[in-house]
């Protein structure tokens, strides 16, 4: 194993107690899993009659179809807020005061706003207090277009400013303009650097579509509510909870896997800009934990 | 103003309930992040399996998932009667537990073999190169980040108030049955968070801003 900071390559004594440690700990894991386990037994949640409705077709179209919603919405979201974030950052990046200004206070404004509280003012606020009909799709969509826009809008600034100054310097010399500044060598660069953050980016959107349950958006949760609550299916809420998990879990870790990959060809690379170098992220305040495996929290 | 003003309780007792859970889930989330990056780091390769395991599979689960779970799931478990409250709690610590450990791990790992290898050769205890060599670099690069990952819980807690948990996010339903205007009440919420976090991220930009120049 590689070296680390916190302790010296075992001798026999820590191997001994290290394989103590562990068996330990596989105990109190197996211990923790295994009760839960066996509640779920217990309760039943494992019984044929339970696990029924995953062979009448009919479910499974439904659970396709929602599986279409979220990943419709997913797809719109993630185009949309990829737009979104180009605009606000090249506003961000602006020399005119008059067009940085607005764009940062928007950027910033919609980053500290919760996800929900602007899924609920465009659902509940919008077409209950202004009258103006938005469908769950599009409540849901905007919603994720402005939260997670305006992330990608910071992760854009941020690349950008990582880029060594020089690199701005010697094309403004060679007697190019702004624009070609940015488009022929600012932005080849950077988006090289960013594309882990920012495929890191859209698993948050992925994940974020789950929200659309709780305005009542026909994807996977809600699919799994209205079936969990199906009477003549033995209520079977747990194992369609599992499924949808499943299914949830299986695509999130795919584009993780992508964003992983990515990272690490990027890492090979000789070209690479160190996004995390000290400073210039930093001083972009960008809300993302370090490395690839960004602040997926939000 | 008057939606703000006539129902001033209700806000209020409404950012309280975000701002208990809150504090719940940010220390339980503290305790079990600390514990799975002790996992993750530990000499036990057993044990950093399970870490690993634990955190790759929460941090791809939608938290609206865990939630539903809790709420919807847990009670056909029977296993402890628990309050919705308690068992919103459980679920934003399973969750948050899971980036905690990522910036408490990604934190030790910036601190260089070397440092430690040097104060290993100077004659330093085990205790003393933790708490006087390598504890103090690594707190430096992973608090700020942490900073933010507690940003990103106090938003996340409005997830709360779409399973009857009473905090800020559920505003709009009383707002509504009381006859206001709903947009505006949110507005209002909005604001709030925005009063809530706007001096967290500055706290987070302050302590990034000096602590990244020290190294």
């Amino acid at each position: 194993m590689t070296a680390t900071v916190l302790y010296d390559t075992p001798g026999p004594k820590a191997r001994v107690r290290n394989a103590g440690t562990g068996v330990i700990g596989v105990l109190l894991v197996l211990g923790l899993v295994g009760f839960v386990l066996y509640r779920f037994a217990a309760t039943g949640q494992f019984d044929g009659r339970l696990w029924e409705w995953i062979e009448y077709s009919a479910i499974q179209v439904l659970l396709l179809q929602s599986l279409l919603a979220t990943l419709e919405a997913f797809a719109v979201a993630a185009v949309l807020s990829l737009v979104f974030g180009a605009v606000f950052a090249a506003g961000r990046l602006s020399d005119h005061r008059w067009l940085s200004r607005p764009a940062a206070l928007v950027v910033e404004f919609f980053r500290a706003v919760p996800l929900l509280v602007l899924i609920f003012i465009l659902y509940f606020g919008v077409s209950r207090g202004l009258g103006v009909n938005i469908s769950t799709f599009w409540a849901l969509v905007l919603g994720l277009v402005l939260y997670n826009g305006s992330v990608l809008a910071e992760i854009f600034r941020a690349g950008v400013n990582a880029l060594p100054k020089g690199q701005r310097e010697a094309s403004y010399a060679l007697g190019m303009r702004k624009t070609q500044v940015m488009t022929n060598v600012l932005l080849p660069q950077s988006l090289r650097a960013m594309l882990p953050t920012i495929v890191s980016q859209l698993v948050v959107v992925l994940k974020d579509t789950a929200l659309g349950f709780l305005i009542l958006y026909p994807e996977l949760l809600y699919q799994a509510r209205f079936l969990g609550s199906q009477g003549q299916l033995a209520l079977p809420i747990i194992p369609v909870a599992m499924v949808v998990a499943l299914i949830y879990i299986a695509m999130c870790l795919l584009l993780s896997a992508a964003a992983g990959y990515l990272e690490r060809r990027t890492r090979r690379s000789r070209k690479r800009i160190d996004l995390d170098a000290a400073g210039a992220v930093a001083a972009a305040g960008l809300v993302i934990a370090p490395s690839s495996e960004s602040g997926a929290a939000g | 103003m008057n939606v703000l003003f006539d129902n001033l309780g209700l806000y209020g007792q409404a950012f309280l309930g975000t701002i208990e859970l809150f504090v719940v889930a940010a220390i339980g989330s503290l305790v079990g992040g600390l514990l799975l990056a002790a996992m993750r780091v530990s000499p036990v390769p057993i044990l950093r399996a399970f870490g690993t395991l634990y955190v790759n599979t929460v941090r791809n689960t939608p938290l609206t998932l865990v939630f539903f779970f809790f709420a919807f799931a847990y009670p056909r478990l029977e296993i402890v009667d628990l309050s919705f409250f308690a068992r919103g709690c459980i679920a934003l610590i399973i969750y948050t537990s899971a980036f905690i450990c990522e910036v408490v791990r990604s934190g030790i790992n910036t601190v260089p073999v070397g440092q430690a290898e040097a104060s290993r050769a100077l004659g330093f205890t085990f205790t003393q190169t933790l708490a006087g060599i390598v504890l103090p670099q690594a707190v430096r690069s992973v608090v700020p980040p942490l900073t933010n990952i507690e940003i990103a819980l106090l938003k996340n807690t409005t997830i709360a108030a779409g399973f009857s948990i009473f905090e800020a996010g559920g505003i709009y339903q009383t707002l509504s049955e009381r006859g206001y205007n709903v947009f505006l009440g949110l507005l209002w919420v909005a604001a709030g968070f925005l009063i809530l976090v706007i001096p967290l991220t500055l706290l987070q930009q302050r302590l990034e801003q000096r602590w990244s120049t020290a190294r």
